[in-house]
């Protein structure tokens, strides 16, 4: 009996790569990504190839199927650019340009960070101004709750030329413009869920708070601020991504200039497909590391708070 | 907090030289106004506990023993009667933090380490660093918790997290100790270990101890007074002195003395309950 477990305990110790593989993340992911280039390189030939066999007929081209979908995958303005292609494209403006440069993806994507990243601070601190609020002032719960709910049903996309309007009327252009529809967009998450954090208390930690005669500011710093710090963090991670969102929608209509937003409309004027995709996929991926970078403060913050995040437990 | 500390001077001199009641109450009634009528949890309660003593609120559940701790704490309203806490309204007292008060669960914070739990209340009053660290020292010792500083609650188990929040309640010095139900959610090992030691704690300290349970052993073992309520209206049945042995162990519940308090204490309750039906 005890031999046996022992010997289970080695075989557990001792996994072979390729169960490492299966039941590790690497597998998974791996087999996912997989799966979506296959996906998306068949896509490219479906959607390309009826142009492509247009012009072969025109030009009366002789073509096999070898040869079309060779050409599917290197077309210079296709409907749907092969992977690779973007790849290459993001190379060529990552790397193979200076950043300085107006044909740097890295300049453009700096661009839309700075106004993602200051509106996200001002929309974070717009958020717990009006979550601390709501809690704390009955009148204002009842009276200012229906607004911040009514301002996210209106299309940003409607309201975004707008504000750039208006804000450039009163003379204010550049960053900031751009940096307040993102904040329009993060404040909301950052509101809803501090009013649920700062509301999170029981009644037994209210009460031994009254039990000392606490002041409202003591309950505040003491209590209901550290109670709310999980559940900010969590609309941190949402804020951050749609403050890039709006910070993209943001470039829109500002005459495209520069920013990942600006290239997706010059892209879309001359046709530029491969550009469009390359700085989506630069979005997704600055997304990607932005939510990434609120993790890891999330998870340094919470650990000091001796908050035990899951996989973290004794 | 200066000011708060120097008019907590004179209430309590007044309260002294008014008598030895710290707790006095006189026709007590307190009717909740629920949706489904009104709710009787207090009925016409007159109840005096002297400077020192332990008392012990015991009855069923539903019997108003929480509520009339929750009355003399200023967590609920009175609605008839009059009720003064040292002397002064329980209002003031509450204002003076005259009273450390232990809920039925710890409820220490889950973010602050058993060290910061216990200077929680010491940092509100605005004591200094050093002092707050003085005491939280002090009294955590007094709980035998010396060791534990800096864990986080959820590291300890029930009966520790407890001690901690008794260790809090003690932290800035209130003569008057109200606890509900303070060991109702642990086991019963557990429990008789730390009547043991709260009893310990009482001799050591000579604060005035306002106590609800629902258990006769731990009433008759821990009590210098028992108070035995019952439901609906909420209301005093019996009040029963109890001398047991200042220096009792837990084997003072096997002697006949005990056996005594606690029968008369079940013939109360019994009391009360046949009144219900």
């Amino acid at each position: 009996m005890t031999t046996e477990v022992a010997g289970s305990a080695a075989v557990v110790r001792a996994p072979g790569p390729w169960s490492r593989i299966r039941d590790g993340r690497t597998g998974p992911v791996g087999l996912m990504l997989l799966l979506i280039l296959v996906i998306w390189y068949a896509g490219a030939v479906y959607l390309n190839a009826p142009r492509l066999i247009d012009g072969y007929e025109r030009n009366e081209t002789a073509w096999t199927a070898p040869k079309l979908v060779d050409d599917a995958w290197a077309m210079e303005r296709p409907i749907l650019p092969a992977p690779h292609q973007v790849l290459v494209e993001l190379n060529d403006t990552v790397f193979g340009k200076k950043i300085t440069s107006k044909r740097s993806l890295v300049y453009h994507a700096w661009v839309t960070i700075s106004s993602t990243l200051l509106g996200f601070f001002l929309g974070t601190a717009l958020g717990m101004l009006l979550a601390v609020g709501i809690v704390h002032v009955r009148a204002l719960d009842k009276s200012l709750m229906p607004w911040v709910i009514a301002s996210q049903t209106i299309p940003i996309l409607a309201i975004a030329p707008m504000i750039i309007v208006v804000l450039g009327a009163i003379g204010l252009t550049g960053l900031l413009p751009k940096s307040i529809i993102s904040m329009y967009l993060c404040f909301f998450p950052v509101t809803i869920g501090m009013v649920k954090g700062l509301r999170s208390p029981d009644p037994l930690q209210l009460d031994l708070m009254r039990t000392y005669s606490a002041s409202r500011s003591h309950v505040f710093w003491k209590l209901r601020w550290p109670s709310s710090v999980p559940f900010l963090f969590a609309s941190l991670k949402v804020a951050i991504a749609i403050s890039l969102v709006g910070a993209i929608v943001g470039e829109l209509p500002t005459g495209a200039q520069a920013g990942l937003g600006a290239r997706l409309l010059v892209g879309s004027y001359y046709g530029q497909t491969i550009q469009i995709w390359s700085a989506l996929v630069m979005a997704s991926i600055l997304a990607g590391l932005l939510v990434a970078l609120v993790g890891l403060v999330e998870k340094f913050v919470l650990g000091r708070m001796g908050v035990v995040t899951a996989g973290g437990s004794a | 907090m200066q000011n708060v500390a120097v008019t907590a001077v004179p209430a309590e001199a007044l309260a002294r030289s008014a008598g030895s009641s710290v707790v006095r109450t006189n026709k007590l009634s307190l009717t909740f106004e629920t949706s489904d009528g009104p709710v009787y949890a207090l009925s016409n309660v007159n109840l005096a506990i002297g400077q020192g003593d332990f008392v012990s609120f015991i009855g069923p559940s539903g019997c108003g023993k929480t509520t009339l701790m929750r009355v003399i704490a200023d967590l609920e309203q009175p609605s008839e009667g009059s009720i003064t806490v040292n002397g002064v309204s329980p209002r003031e007292a509450r204002l003076n933090r005259s009273y450390g008060y232990v809920f039925q669960a710890p409820a220490l914070y889950p973010w602050r380490t058993v060290d910061r739990n216990v200077t929680l209340p010491l940092e509100i009053m605005g004591l200094s660093k050093q002092e707050r660290q003085t005491r939280a020292a002090h009294y955590l010792a007094m709980v035998n918790l010396t060791g534990f500083e800096n864990k986080f609650p959820w590291q300890l188990s029930g009966g520790m997290q407890q001690r901690v929040s008794i260790a809090r309640a003690l932290s800035f010095e209130p003569d008057l100790l109200l606890m509900d139900e303070p060991f109702g959610a642990l086991d019963e090992i557990t429990r008789d270990h730390l009547n043991e030691q709260l009893l310990r704690l009482w001799e050591k300290t000579r604060k005035t101890v306002v106590f609800v349970t629902h258990s006769i052993p731990e009433a008759v073992f821990l009590s210098s007074k028992i108070v035995v309520m019952s439901p609906r209206p909420g209301r005093i049945i019996d009040v029963i002195d109890c001398n047991l042995p200042p220096d009792r162990t837990l084997d003072v519940r096997e002697t006949p003395e005990f056996l005594a308090i606690a029968h008369r204490v079940r013939e109360g309750l019994r009391a009360g309950h046949s009144y219900d039906d």
